[in-house]
């Protein structure tokens, strides 16, 4: 095919506001921490930008879009070797490249939230570098490689519901149980320090959203439109029904619960986005509000510290909109490109389980192995001392409200006079 | 009376609260301060200024409390407060001469008793 330049334009802007969705992540998740974590929590969405950004340009494209096998890339793009400015479909393929990259990249710091507040930062970038690189790029081989088997047995993930958000959660669940809770975790009160940094980062997620979705469609076309739209519905639906849940439940509108809300909304819409009406846009998101909602409430209640509840938003908002899909996706709305139950079509809610429970099961193993080999390197956790302290200070020696009392400037040998 | 005065860490806080409370002193005042005891320097560093963080971060906390009180406020302080790391801070034990609580006008011996506790 040849390049279009309308889609190659979309793709551009559609590349840069997924970028844009791992800072915003940062932000959402920094709010929730203490004040003395915010910079490390920060950083842990920041650092991805680079380390796993390079290690998908160096390696991970070619393993999640090569054409080796069913089950993985192979080598032939290592290096960007082969990744040139001829057509992939009517982009060029080099923009194909980013466009993916950025997926990488935030899909690998979505798991930090499980881990905020008491891991190391330099096992947590090997740990999310490797992880983006045996497990990502394969997973999205699967779905959206040439040839992957998910494809080939004709699962529905139209952005990325299971390869992004049900992946990312398992790695959060093992993340969570292996580095184990916050010393304070169901002792004391860990209370958000700027629910407004919050809402920023739910409003820019949102904003970048529009990117993952509808840049998914790969070009300015029907299927785009639909997936535009469809990324504006579904969240105000789950933001509606989890502000009445709240509502009912304490008699207050909370604000973290409206940032949650809309999170859980994007992630059940993410894999049905191109496939199903604006009006199954709505229902998926005000259905999948509810399991979300009370799996929150209930982790909270376990000894499960998945700090910043990766797996109440993602994992069981993930697996909603994949179910979803399988339901509600239409022949009339995806041009044929999918059909569900409401066409007929039984075996496809078949399909996208067996897509959900493999991912699962994949990317549970695959995380226990790597954060196995990354504790046998190196202690993932701090001292109890640092952790009280604060990880801003112990792994950044920097403080993110500084008041600069009681600072003294050294001048280091080259300065002085 | 007394007033006892303690230096802590900040992070200490939530331990040190929890065994006053499980001693049952109860009525205190917090804020918190900037201080600088023996502990070893921070450095930080942003961009190319690099900085010596001389005071640390403290909470004071102040409570009235009536003679026999003072004991088991200090220990309370002590077992909640220490690390074992130099930084852990200090309690001054201070005399005091008056109380009055602004609400009843009580003074003194009744007015460092919380509510509800018969002096004694």
């Amino acid at each position: 095919m040849a390049l279009n330049a309308s889609d190659t334009a979309w793709l551009f802007v559609a590349t840069a506001l997924v970028l844009m969705m791992t800072p915003a992540l940062g932000f959402f998740y920094g709010g929730m921490v203490r004040s003395k974590n915010t910079l490390n929590t920060l950083m842990m969405s920041f650092s991805a930008l680079g380390f796993v950004g390079l290690a998908w340009a160096l390696f991970g494209y070619s393993v999640a879009f090569g054409r080796a096998s069913q089950w993985c890339g192979g080598g032939e793009y290592f290096f960007l070797r082969g990744v040139t400015l001829d057509a992939q479909g009517t982009i060029p393929h080099l923009l194909f490249f980013a466009y993916q990259g950025t997926f990488a990249v935030i899909t690998a710091a979505l798991i930090s939230g499980a881990i905020v507040e008491r891991m190391r930062f330099g096992p947590y970038i090997v740990f999310i570098t490797l992880w983006s690189l045996f497990v990502y790029a394969p997973v999205a081989h699967w779905v959206w490689g040439a040839g992957g088997f998910l494809a080939k047995l004709g699962a529905l993930d139209f952005a990325g519901g299971t390869v992004v958000h049900i992946n990312a959660a398992a790695a959060a669940l093992v993340c969570a149980l292996l580095v184990g809770p916050r010393k304070d975790y169901a002792r004391q009160a860990m209370l958000p320090q700027n629910v407004p940094f919050t809402l920023l980062g739910a409003g820019l997620l949102w904003l970048g959203w529009f990117g993952f979705n509808a840049g998914s469609a790969l070009g300015a076309n029907r299927a785009a439109a639909l997936a535009f739209v469809n990324t504006m519905l579904a969240p105000m639906a789950t933001l509606v029904f989890w502000t009445i849940l709240d509502l009912m439940r304490t008699r207050k509108a909370t604000a973290i619960g409206a940032a949650t809300g809309i999170v859980v909304g994007l992630v059940a819409i993410t894999p049905a986005a191109g496939f199903v009406s604006p009006m199954s846009a709505i229902v998926i998101g005000a259905i999948a509000a509810f399991p979300s909602y009370f799996a929150l409430l209930y982790r909270a209640g376990t000894r499960l510290d998945d700090s910043l509840d990766v797996v109440a938003a993602h994992g069981v908002g993930g697996v909603a909109g994949a179910l979803l899909t399988g339901v509600l996706a239409s022949k009339g709305w995806s041009g044929g490109a999918g059909s569900g139950l409401i066409d007929g079509n039984v075996r496809q809610l078949g399909v996208q389980a067996i897509a959900i429970v493999v991912t699962l099961l994949y990317s549970t193993l695959m995380t226990v192995a790597i954060v196995k080999l990354t504790g046998a390197l190196t202690p993932l956790r701090m001292t109890a001392r640092e952790e009280g302290l604060g990880l801003d200070v112990s792994q950044h020696g920097e403080e993110a409200y500084s008041r600069g009392e009681g600072a003294i400037l050294l001048l280091d040998g080259r300065r002085s006079e | 009376m007394k007033l006892v005065v303690a230096i802590i860490r900040p992070e200490r806080l939530n331990d040190v609260l929890e065994e006053l409370f499980h001693a049952e002193v109860k009525g205190l005042t917090i804020s918190r301060v900037q201080g600088h005891g023996g502990e070893l320097e921070r450095v930080e560093t942003y961009r190319g200024t690099t900085v010596k963080m001389e005071l640390s971060e403290k909470v004071r906390i102040e409570i009235g409390v009536s003679d026999h009180f003072v004991d088991p406020t200090v220990k309370a302080i002590i077992d909640g407060a220490r690390t074992g790391e130099v930084g852990d801070g200090k309690i001054f034990v201070l005399p005091v001469e008056q109380v009055y609580r602004i609400r009843t006008g009580e003074t003194d011996r009744a007015a460092v008793t919380p509510v509800g506790v018969p002096p004694g």
